[in-house]
This record gives structure tokens, C-alpha cells and sequence, in this order.
């Protein structure tokens, strides 16, 4: 009998179970979940919360529920990763000892890197929506945001679904527009990137929807410290931008246990990884998946999904003594990722950018979620209250895929 | 300094590492207005010479910060507006691409 140990009941984590306990007998192995709550959250759903569009309380669930019989759920906090013992250490002070690990701990937001940013004005006019608790308390600011100046602000890459802050864009445009109060309102949005996306094609195309919707684009800007009190960001070469609201997507690292765990993280705190077969460089029987891994691909649900597949494959592998194969190639789409093992895949009529040079071949990039068309839907969507009825389950939306 | 030809995408960056040495980046650094390179700067610019070679891609500003010994505040003064593309432009890399 072999023991996996899974760390994070997430996106990731949650597939990963899944699919293992289904390929496996359970004599064979032992899986355990180790989770610090029982609240899974579906992620994509935090972008309608603001606007209303979705209730904080329909986009969580217990995470054991989605979890299939035979695995174990343990609610308890990771302390660090012992990769030389093979042991994971809880916080009460357990240890799981495992044949193998797999890191699916997700990214972690840390707001306290940027100087001010949960001080004065934190809930106020300084916001954010990344969260349950942040995306309600923003939904609570907006209701009766009527003038002035918002600014979206994207504090440092890598954040979870890049385009998120461009997909608030025009969700809040839109917003304002049917409250009728738009022309009152200046909307900004703030990026360290030279562009509205790191790719050309669609950074040329997302930065004409911004000016057709008369959005305005700061590029180049580094947040250093939020003034809550003066309502400005302020940049790291003090550039300053006065806001009566900000929206803020705080910088993100790995869990801070993979910091504490010898050789396991690199500067940001992600787990360092091969990026074909999602090995830890750690040690031999140690992977990881999703937003905690090291690759140079998007932190979305989708590059989790198809990482899944390599990811167990290679499990099953070592735990059988041959090598890992590198078969993960990167690959991100507009995969709306339910967390509760249902999703449903758009496909989108519209031209990929090949990327010459990128990592690792031209493929489909999150461009996917860019279309018009997904504006669309969201719209749509937007409007329905079936959304998470008709989407979660996974059954067709008339007009898609 | 000896005049020579190096390859350089259409933003300037040098499209072959192997054709870089110190002499090219402080031709570089003096075109962009950096003249001359300090020690400072040049810690920063090995650093990502080194990260680059090793990893394949170029680290970004808060890699930077956390792991060239020079902090973030700092490389904005030594490298004004963008410290990541500016210190990769001259220690002859690709454009850190940020993140995806
Ligand atoms: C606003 C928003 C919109 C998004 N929209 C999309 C979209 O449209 N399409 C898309 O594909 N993706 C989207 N995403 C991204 C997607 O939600 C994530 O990429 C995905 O959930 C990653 O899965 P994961 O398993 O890596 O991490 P997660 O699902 O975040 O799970 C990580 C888990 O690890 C646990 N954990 C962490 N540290 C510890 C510890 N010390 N001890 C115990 N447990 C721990 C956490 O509690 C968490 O449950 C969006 C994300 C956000 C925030």
C-alpha cells in the first residue's frame, strides 16, 4: 500500500484525488486531501460578486463533498514539507509521512508586500476582489459608487487568471452604464505590464476595447505603496495616481510553508519544478500542480486541468519505479473550471497568436478568454441568474461551444 | 571601443546572449542614457545574465528585489522607468515577458 499525500483541496488538488482514487484500487493506495478549511470556492465566480451578479454564499461549498469515497480529508494547516523524511508537518504537530507528494497549495495574496495597502482607507475606498470576503466588501462600496475616479490596479505579476482585472474592466463599465452614472465616473486601469496584456495580439486587442469603452490604460506602472489616506498609488519611481476607488489584485507568492521547506521553493515561494513533467526539483517523489508550481504558463484552472493528466501519470510512474515523461506541454484555454469537477470548455471562433519563440509552441493562449464573444457571454450571463445552475453542471448554454 | 555589429529584436534586445560582453553593455547602457555602469549596476546585470542562462528566461522586478541584493526602490533609481527590461536590455537577454 502506498501514500499519496495531497496538499491543498483546491482546483487542482481536488482533480488530482479524484482522478488517482479512479485509476486506482484502494488497496493500493492510501490518499489523503489535507486542506486548512472546508470552503472551496469557486474562483471565476469572484469576478461577478462586485456587480451582484452572484451571491458570495452560491460560489462556495465543502470541499470534502467534492472529493470521491475513499479519500481521506484531513482540515488542518501545513507547517512545512520534510523532503529528505518524506513527511509533511501539520501545524497540531502530525506528520503524514507519503511515498509521494503532490503540492496543489494554490497561490497565496500577499497584500502585506505592498506598504499601505490593508492600511487607511482599507474598505473604504481601497478594495479588492480576489477573495470571498474582499469581492463582497467591494460589491457593498460599489452599490453606491456614483462619481469620481476608480482605478483598477494590478499590483506584480503572476496573478491567478491574468485577464481578471481586465475582465473587471468591463464588467464595472458596464455596470456603471446601467445604473446610468458612467459619464460620472473616470475608470483607470493601472498595470506594471507595457501593454493591457503581456501578448502582443491580444494586448493590441484589449487595449482597443479599454478605449472603446473610453477606459483609461497606465502602463509601466510599479505599484510601491497605496496612500489610503491621500487616495493615490503611488509607484516605485513616484509616479502617482489619485483614485476615489481602487481595486486592487494584491501580489501573489506560494503558501508560505514551501518557503519553509528546505530546497522546495524558489524566490517567489512557488514550488520549483520541471516544467514538462511538474517534478519538484526537491526530491524524486515530490510534484506539484496548479497556481503553486513554477511554470511559465497561466495560474487558471485550465493549465491545472490539463497539468492533471501528466501529473497523475507521472505519480503512478515513480510510485512503479520507471521515470516521469515530460508530456506537459504548457497548454492554457478558456476552460471555465467549475472546482467541482464539472467545467465547461469554450471554444472560441477567433484567431490564436502563434507566439514565435514563447514557451513552449505556439499554442492556444489565455487570448482564448479574450474574444468579444466570452464579453459576451458574460453580458449574457451577467443577466441570467441560471448562471451558476446552468454552467456548474456543465450542460450547454445555448450560443456556446 | 571597437565598432561591431550585434542582432537586436525590434525593441533592441540582443537576439544572441553569446555575442554580448561587457563592452556591449556599456554601449548598450550609455544609448539608454546610463553612463557609466556602476558596481551596483552591474550586480544587477550579472544577476540576470546568470538567472537567464541558467533558467531560460529573464526574472522579473521582484525577483529582482528579493534576490540581486539590490532593492526594488533602488533598481528604479539605477534603472529608471523599467528596471527588469532595462538591466535585461543591457546584460544582452530577452525581454522579461512578466508572466503569462
Ligand atoms: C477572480 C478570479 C477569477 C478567475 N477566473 C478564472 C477563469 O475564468 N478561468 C480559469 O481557468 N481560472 C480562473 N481563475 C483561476 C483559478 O481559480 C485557479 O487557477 C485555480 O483555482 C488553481 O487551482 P489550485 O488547485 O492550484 O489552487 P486553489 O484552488 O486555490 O487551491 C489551493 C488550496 O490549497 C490550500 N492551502 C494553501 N496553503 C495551505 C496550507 N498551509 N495548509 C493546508 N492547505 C493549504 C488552500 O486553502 C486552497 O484550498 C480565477 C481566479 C480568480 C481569483
Amino acid at each position: 500500500m502506498k501514500r499519496i499525500v495531497i496538499i491543498g483541496g483546491g482546483t487542482g488538488g481536488t482533480i488530482v484525488a479524484n482522478r488517482l482514487r479512479r485509476e486506482t484500487a484502494v488497496e493500493e493506495l492510501h490518499l489523503t486531501v489535507v486542506d486548512r478549511d472546508d470552503l472551496h470556492v469557486y474562483q471565476p465566480g469572484l469576478l461577478f460578486v462586485p456587480f451582484g451578479l452572484e451571491e458570495p454564499e452560491d460560489i462556495v461549498r465543502p470541499r470534502h463533498s467534492q472529493l470521491h469515497e475513499g479519500i481521506e480529508f484531513i482540515e488542518a494547516d501545513v507547517d512545512l514539507v520534510d523532503s529528505e523524511r518524506s513527511a509533511v508537518r501539520l501545524t497540531d504537530g502530525r506528520e503524514l509521512p507519503y511515498d509521494a507528494l503532490i503540492v496543489a497549495s494554490g497561490a497565496a495574496l500577499l497584500y502585506e508586500e505592498t506598504e499601505g495597502l490593508r492600511g487607511p482607507g482599507w474598505g473604504e475606498s481601497v478594495f479588492s476582489f480576489y477573495t470571498v470576503e474582499d469581492a463582497t466588501a467591494l460589491r457593498d462600496a460599489l452599490a453606491d459608487f456614483d462619481r469620481g475616479h476608480l482605478v483598477v490596479d494590478l499590483v506584480d505579476m503572476p496573478i491567478k487568471c491574468p485577464v481578471a482585472p481586465l475582465e473587471f474592466c468591463f464588467l464595472v463599465d458596464w455596470f456603471l452604464r446601467e445604473r446610468g452614472v458612467r459619464d460620472a465616473v473616470e475608470i483607470t486601469l493601472a498595470t506594471p505590464l507595457d501593454a493591457a496584456f503581456t501578448k502582443p495580439v491580444a494586448a493590441e486587442r484589449l487595449g482597443g476595447m479599454l478605449t472603446g469603452r473610453g477606459i483609461g490604460l497606465e502602463t509601466e506602472f510599479a505599484t510601491g505603496r497605496v496612500d489610503g489616506a491621500e487616495r493615490k498609488l503611488i509607484s516605485w519611481d513616484e509616479r502617482e495616481i489619485p483614485f476615489d476607488l481602487a481595486v486592487v489584485v494584491p501580489i501573489h507568492g506560494g503558501a508560505p510553508f514551501i518557503e519553509r521547506s528546505p530546497g522546495l521553493g524558489e524566490e517567489l515561494g512557488f514550488v520549483d519544478v520541471d516544467i514538462h513533467t511538474l517534478r519538484a526539483k526537491a526530491a524524486p517523489n515530490v510534484f506539484a500542480i496548479g497556481d503553486a508550481a513554477s511554470l511559465p504558463t497561466s495560474k487558471a484552472g485550465s493549465a491545472t486541468h490539463f497539468e492533471a493528466e501528466t501529473l497523475c501519470a507521472n505519480v503512478e510512474r515513480v510510485l512503479g519505479g520507471e521515470e516521469p515523461e515530460g508530456t506537459y506541454d504548457g497548454h492554457v484555454n478558456c476552460f471555465i473550471e467549475s472546482g467541482f469537477h464539472k467545467a465547461l470548455l469554450i471554444d472560441f471562433n477567433y484567431e490564436v497568436e502563434p507566439l514565435p519563440g514563447r514557451y513552449p509552441e505556439p499554442h492556444v493562449g489565455p487570448l482564448a478568454l479574450l474574444g468579444e464573444s466570452r464579453l459576451n457571454h458574460l453580458g449574457k450571463l451577467a443577466f441570467q441568474p441560471l448562471y451558476w445552475h446552468v454552467l456548474l453542471p456543465g450542460r450547454d448554454i445555448p450560443g456556446v461551444g | 571601443m571597437m565598432s561591431r555589429a550585434v542582432d537586436v529584436d525590434a525593441e533592441g534586445f540582443m537576439t544572441d546572449a553569446t555575442q554580448w560582453d561587457r563592452d556591449v553593455a556599456a554601449a548598450i547602457a550609455a544609448e539608454a542614457g546610463i553612463s557609466p555602469l556602476t558596481d551596483r549596476h552591474w550586480q544587477v546585470v550579472e544577476f540576470m545574465r546568470e538567472r537567464y542562462l541558467e533558467s531560460g528566461s529573464a526574472p522579473s522586478i521582484r525577483t529582482l528585489g528579493k534576490a540581486s541584493g539590490v532593492p526594488i526602490k533602488e533598481l528604479y533609481e539605477l534603472f529608471p522607468k523599467g528596471p527588469a527590461k532595462l538591466a535585461a536590455k543591457i546584460a544582452g537577454i530577452p525581454k522579461p515577458r512578466g508572466c503569462i
